[in-house]
């Protein structure tokens, strides 16, 4: 007997428990888990300046409050007036970092839904039908990960010229493939349970055991890839725009596009590249904390 | 008789262990609960129970396998005079192996699914007893063919997965008894087995235990093999022992209502036919804490006052060891 | 659940003491629920790099014939590998049959499809071996328990309500709001059984009902499945590799081994004189919680393992591990099965020579222990010397 089959059954503890669903067993155990909290902290943060930006930032992103002060030679830093300090043109790099948020995390979001909404709808066909469809569609898929992801996200962007929508669709896209293996895979997996042949022996209908049965158990690691996936997005998004690929609005602050600006100016003024890269790797650790996390709250094994 | 007396008659003298297994936020799981037995050389003893009972983690902690991590470990067990429970982890795995082995239920995830059979039989020899090449190789045959695997010597090559279950069990006993221990602990090694591949294995066992004299801890849930294999019986409940007697005492005349609903739930094959089950109502996780009163005493048919005051201790009379307040008294009572 | 509310719960299906015997019903031969013939299920082996070829077959049901009498327990026996699980599906057309047919109240269940099928299903249902991974998680016991209903399109009003099927299986109302998770081992498998029950269906097929519980509780689900029986008149065909239980709990028993039935028979007359080596094998490798008959039984150990369903071997297929091999016929010539007594048939061409003592079995494969004690006073059932037995077992 492995020690975790001995520790499953002493359940001497088990008195006292309150009862509920696993998303209920699940929620609880996410809320006492510090690392999972500290993952929801800082995406609430982001979110919350995302939204209220207007107010957070003391000055319009194409504003250039500092036009006066900056020369070639000389960036301010960070002082008292201007937190993050001032960039090339003389605008509040503070307020672009706060305004940029916005920025990132809807690029992130549409992608991923997008992403999400193709690579789903590919993995319940494969998942659902099998058979001939399962193989045509997981060839495709196949192929579609074969193609390194940033050089397909590249190559797509630039196919449909520089702006925002075109980095997402291409986000959009290289995810797709993750996210139909993962469902497929999941869904083959509990196609073959004893649950579900049980529920066929009771005549209930192929359908309803797909959408009722063999879906909802397939979706754990789905949610968790959802989260992992956005923390890629926020960085595969600053790297397309920081390669041009982005919006050519120079007015429209996007980390990525804000880290390609600096380049020249990386030893005079350093923190130009600093705080938009730090907010790029916190946002993204953010979501990979809580995804880790919740991987872990959500996995059966460790259901007490 | 004086401790160390006492301490060098056995081969292994366990006392008052205990193992608590502690989670954050939550109250201790006490998997063992103070048990106390000894073995001697050449003897079978067995230890029966359920799930829940403590009856693995018992064999886990003597043999010093579980993690160091999130378990507390408390009493003696004594083995040949040391006290194992506080030896340094270097001379604990000098004696597994060498003087103690185990062999576990599940033979397929005991064996390395990527190594073959013979390597894993000759690193043990190689970590005792220091033979290596050819001389391993031909020790390492020798054992396969000991437990009866045919051709041993194309085994030594296979990997487990090309093996059926019986086979793989047979393996897992060659390697348990390759440096001829004196000891042996067998942890359900059937339980995975089709009955006839049990019968072969059981019978291996017999054969083998009585040839090298080793001493051999059965556990099981199964009071047949029990009836067929063991000298002396440890029945466990919710992690203590609750009796012990001689095989032919436990079966003849069980006293704990605990041993008489587990024989008279199980269906056998020399009883009348129709003759009706009598389970053991509600469920082995039905437990009182010991510190409130009997474990068994939700169940138990007997149960009267004392039983849920006051946890029963364990009473020797007559060369064999009850813990119960109202036991089963003469052999024709029907448990009620 | 508290401790008293489950053993107030569970003590249903306990017999009082005194009370008579479980009054087995007489069994009519002519009303037949169940008939399948020719069963065979075979599954492919497929191996290829770009499109998988089929390079050979698992035969893992090849060639069974079985009557179920309505209102009876039929059990079926075997060990692992024997295809008496993949049998018991194929019936439920959980894994389609390659050959044969499968007649349900004569009706041609083998031929069915779509919705005629899925409508059939409500009069056949399963009890699954693993209580756990037959419940679907995420689901309460009462979505489990109104699932059924749901999927024919049943109203609520004409079906058995959630409430009673809880009390036939001795659980209490407050279940219906928990989780699977939330149960024991024992527990979830009442639900299973209450699912199974749910559309008050004909026939249950249970594989491997108890095997995967604790010994006191498998008697607990022995004694529902009975009352169950008894109460609502179904007909069972149980599959199981524990002798005993099964035994106990049918009328009739088919020995399975390697695809096929070697020996069928009443239940009383297959366990006191079994006529097929494999049955007399498996008989006498069961261990009897007995020190006494334990230490003088004769056991017959059988040689080597299980031959794969793949490559089964030629003739008898039981023959490669046969104590009782002859030198002519096994290796061969497949035996049919034939009876030997009324309603009792057996696969074997030596069959009435062993039975006699005429042909014995090789020294090497018969153990026994032999010990100084005076000889036990024991009755040597009719015929056969390997198994023994003492009166009522003590304590009982």
């Amino acid at each position: 007997m492995s020690l975790a089959q001995v520790e499953a059954t002493t359940e001497a503890a088990k008195v006292g428990e309150e009862g509920g669903s696993l998303r209920r067993d699940a929620w609880r155990r996410l809320r006492r888990d510090p690392v999972a909290l500290v993952g929801f902290g800082i995406i609430a943060l982001f979110v919350l300046v995302a939204i209220f930006a207007p107010w957070i930032a003391p000055y319009d992103p194409a504003d250039r409050p500092g036009a006066g002060i900056v020369t070639p030679t000389n960036i301010p830093g960070p002082s008292a007036e201007f937190w993050f300090g001032l960039d090339e043109l003389g605008r509040d790099e503070f307020s672009r970092v706060v305004f940029g948020a916005r920025t990132s995390l809807l690029v992130g979001v549409v992608a991923l839904l997008l992403g999400m909404a193709g690579g789903l709808l590919l993995g319940i066909l494969a998942g659902a039908f099998g058979g001939k469809v399962d193989t045509v569609i997981m060839r495709v898929v196949d192929v579609m990960l074969s193609i390194p992801g940033l050089l397909m996200a590249i190559a797509i962007a630039a196919l449909l010229g520089r702006s925002l929508l075109s980095v997402m669709i291409a986000i959009a896209v290289i995810n797709i493939p993750i996210f139909a293996r993962l469902l497929r895979g999941q869904m083959l997996a509990q196609r073959g349970s004893d649950y579900v042949l049980a529920a066929t022996s009771l005549g209930v209908r192929r359908r309803s055991i797909v959408l009722g049965h063999v879906l909802p158990n397939s979706m754990s690691p789905v949610i968790v890839q959802a989260t992992l996936t956005l923390a890629t997005a926020i960085i595969e998004a600053a790297g397309l725009s920081f390669l041009g690929l982005g919006s050519p609005d120079p007015r429209v602050p996007e980390w990525g596009l804000m880290l390609a600006n600096t380049q020249r100016y990386l030893a005079s003024a350093p923190h130009l590249a600093f705080f938009p890269g730090v907010a790029i790797v916190i946002a993204a650790l953010g979501f990979t904390l809580l995804g880790e996390r919740l991987r872990e709250a959500l996995d059966p094994k460790y259901r007490r | 008789m004086s401790v160390t007396e006492a301490a060098a008659d056995h081969l292994l003298d366990v006392r008052g262990l205990s193992v608590a297994f502690t989670r954050k936020g939550r109250r201790d799981v006490r998997a063992v609960d103070g048990v106390s037995f000894t073995v001697d050389a050449g003897q079978t003893m067995g230890l029966v129970g359920e799930s829940g009972s403590g009856k693995s983690v018992t064999s886990l902690a003597v043999m010093g396998l579980l993690p160091k991590r999130g378990v507390r470990v408390g009493g003696e067990v004594h083995f040949d005079g040391d006290d194992l429970l506080t030896l340094p982890p270097e001379r604990m795995r000098d004696i597994r192996g060498r003087d103690i082995a185990m062999v576990f239920q599940d033979p397929m995830s005991s064996l390395n699914p990527v190594v073959p059979i013979g390597i894993q039989v000759t690193e043990v020899l190689h970590r005792h007893q220091d033979l290596r090449g050819d001389a391993a190789r031909t020790a390492a045959t020798e054992s396969l063919a000991r437990v009866g695997i045919p051709d041993p010597t194309r085994r030594l090559k296979e990997y487990p997965h090309q093996l059926s279950g019986g086979m793989r069990q047979r393996a897992l006993i060659a390697m348990a008894l390759a440096c001829r221990p004196r000891l042996l602990i067998a942890d359900e090694p059937t339980t995975a087995l089709d009955v006839t591949i049990q019968a072969q294995i059981l019978e291996l066992l017999k054969e083998l235990v009585r040839d090298s004299g080793a001493a051999l801890v059965m556990i099981t849930h199964d009071l047949g093999v029990i009836a067929g294999l063991c000298d002396t019986v440890h029945v466990m409940y919710g992690g203590r022992v609750v009796e012990s007697a001689g095989r032919r005492e436990l079966f003849a005349e069980p006293h704990h209502p605990y041993t008489g609903g587990l024989l008279a739930s199980v269906p056998r094959l020399d009883a009348p036919r129709g003759a009706p089950l009598h389970p053991i109502p509600g469920s082995p996780t039905d437990l009182l804490p010991w510190s409130e009163g009997c474990a068994f005493a939700p169940r138990c048919p007997n149960r009267v006052e004392p039983c849920t005051e006051n946890p029963p201790a364990l009473e020797s009379a007559g060369g064999r060891e009850l813990r119960c307040y109202n036991p089963l008294v003469a052999a024709e009572e029907v448990p009620a | 659940m508290s401790a008293t509310e489950g053993a107030a719960a569970e003590r249903h299906g306990v017999p009082e003491p005194g009370e008579p015997q479980r009054h087995r019903r007489a069994v009519s031969a002519e009303d037949t629920l169940l008939t399948v013939r020719g069963l065979k299920v075979y599954f492919p082996i497929k191996s290829g790099v770009f499109v998988d070829r089929v390079v050979g077959w698992v035969k893992a049901v090849d060639g069974v014939d079985l009557d179920v009498p309505r209102g009876s327990t039929v059990g079926l026996v075997g060990e692992s590998g024997c295809g008496k699980t993949t049998l018991g599906r194929s019936i439920l057309r959980l894994v389609e049959p390659t050959e044969g047919t499968v007649t349900f109240d004569g009706i041609d269940v083998s031929s069915l499809a779509g919705e005629d099928l899925r409508r059939i299903r409500r009069r056949m249902q399963m009890i699954f071996q693993d209580p756990m991974a037959s419940l679907d998680p995420r689901q309460s016991v009462e979505s489990v328990l109104t699932e059924p209903r749901r999927a024919h399109g049943i109203e609520r009003g004409e079906a058995t309500t959630v409430a009673q099927l809880l009390d036939l299986v001795g659980l209490p109302a407050s279940a219906a709001s928990r989780y699977p998770h939330e149960f024991s081992g024992g527990q979830r498998q009442r639900i299973g059984i209450a699912r199974a029950i749910a559309l008050e269906p004909e026939m249950i097929i249970a594989d491997e009902p108890v095997s995967a519980l604790d010994v006191s509780i498998q008697a607990q689900v022995v004694n529902l499945l009975e009352e169950l029986q008894d109460r609502l008149g179904l007909t069972y065909l149980v599959i199981a590799h524990d002798l005993a239980v099964v035994r106990h709990i049918a009328d009739v028993v088919a020995v399975m081994y390697l695809g096929g039935i070697v020996e069928q028979a009443a239940s009383d007359a297959l366990y006191s004189a079994p006529y097929h080596p494999y049955t007399k094998a498996l008989m006498s490798a069961v261990p009897i919680p007995d020190p006494v008959i334990e230490d003088t039984r004769e056991r017959i150990l059988l040689s080597g393992d299980l031959p794969s369903p793949a490559n089964p071997p030629p003739g008898c297929r039981f023959h490669t591990r046969c104590p009782y091999r002859q030198p002519t016929r096994c290796d061969d010539e497949r035996p049919a099965l034939r009876a030997m007594a009324p309603g009792h048939t057996v696969a074997c061409h030596w069959a009435e020579q062993i039975h006699s003592g005429e042909i014995t079995p090789r020294p090497s494969a018969v153990v026994g222990a032999v010990i100084d004690a005076a000889p036990p006073t024991t009755v040597p059932i009719a015929g056969d010397p390997t198994i023994t037995t003492l009166g009522p077992p003590p304590g009982i």
